[in-house]
């Protein structure tokens, strides 16, 4: 799936990344707990959040998240979307919760992210 | 084994909003290295939970970076207030952050278990009153 795939399905408007629509995405994460995004997230990934601040862009930027959607039509300060768009996250904002989001792009064939195993851990 | 780069970062008890810049900075310095972004994404994980807990939890410290033909080493050292029980601190669910951390999305008590699970070594010491020093290191190959 695409991230203007992604957009379609949300009924998202795109804040930052326009030119960047047809980077492919293959897994998907809700959750306002970045400490959960830390220990759960590869690359490609979308990240649907409820949380709006400038460490929502910077976790995703150590995970190499492409994409974040801020659910129910939030909408971040210009900060904070200078900030994705000079590190190459495309940022949308969608009408829809959360929960409803995840659901969408689930049936629509994206797969959420597996928790990692270790050894020992 | 001969250190490639050596560079550290002053990280400020309690600066929410600044959090995080040390682990950018060491994230596009290794990414310039040429860095595989497997392992650039295990130091990133590892260095930004390690700076938010300096953040968060510490009276101020300094974070290391070390790379050498080998590995990526990152260094965290603080003057506070040190942890008492280390083995509950290592425990996933266990927190001692405040509200403020909890408000932007962090103190889920997965940090230290999620450094440990990233780096290839793990070393943490601790002494109450003294200060606490993480070890991680990531293995290039």
């Amino acid at each position: 799936m695409t991230i203007r795939e992604v957009a379609q399905i949300l009924d998202g408007t795109v804040l930052v990344g326009a030119d960047r629509l047809d980077t492919p995405v293959d897994t998907a994460c809700g959750s306002d707990l970045m400490s959960d995004v830390l220990a759960f997230v590869k690359d490609k990934t979308v990240l649907i959040t409820g949380l709006i601040n400038p460490h929502v862009v910077r976790t995703s930027e150590m995970l190499d998240i492409t994409c974040i959607v801020f659910s129910r039509g939030k909408k971040p300060s210009e900060e904070i979307l200078e900030m994705a768009d000079e590190i190459g996250i495309t940022v949308l904002s969608s009408p829809l919760t959360t929960y409803t989001a995840c659901g969408e792009l689930y049936v629509h064939g994206l797969p959420g992210t597996k928790p990692k195993k270790k050894e020992g851990t | 084994m001969a250190v490639l780069l050596e560079k550290s970062f002053p990280v400020e008890a309690g600066a929410y909003t600044t959090a995080g810049e040390a682990s950018t900075t060491i994230k596009r310095t290794l990414k310039q290295l040429g860095i595989s972004a497997e392992v650039l994404r295990h130091v990133s994980v590892a260095c930004y939970e390690v700076e938010l807990n300096l953040v968060i939890h510490s009276l101020g410290g300094t974070l290391t970076l070390l790379v050498d033909p080998e590995k990526v080493t990152l260094i965290s050292r603080d003057v506070g207030p040190g942890i008492p029980d280390i083995d509950k601190a290592m425990t996933e669910g266990f927190s001692t952050a405040n509200e403020e951390a909890r408000t932007l999305g962090f103190g889920a008590g997965m940090g230290l278990p999620n450094m440990k699970r990233n780096a290839t070594e793990f070393d943490i010491q601790s002494e109450v009153g003294v200060g606490t020093t993480i070890t991680m290191s990531f293995a290039l190959q």
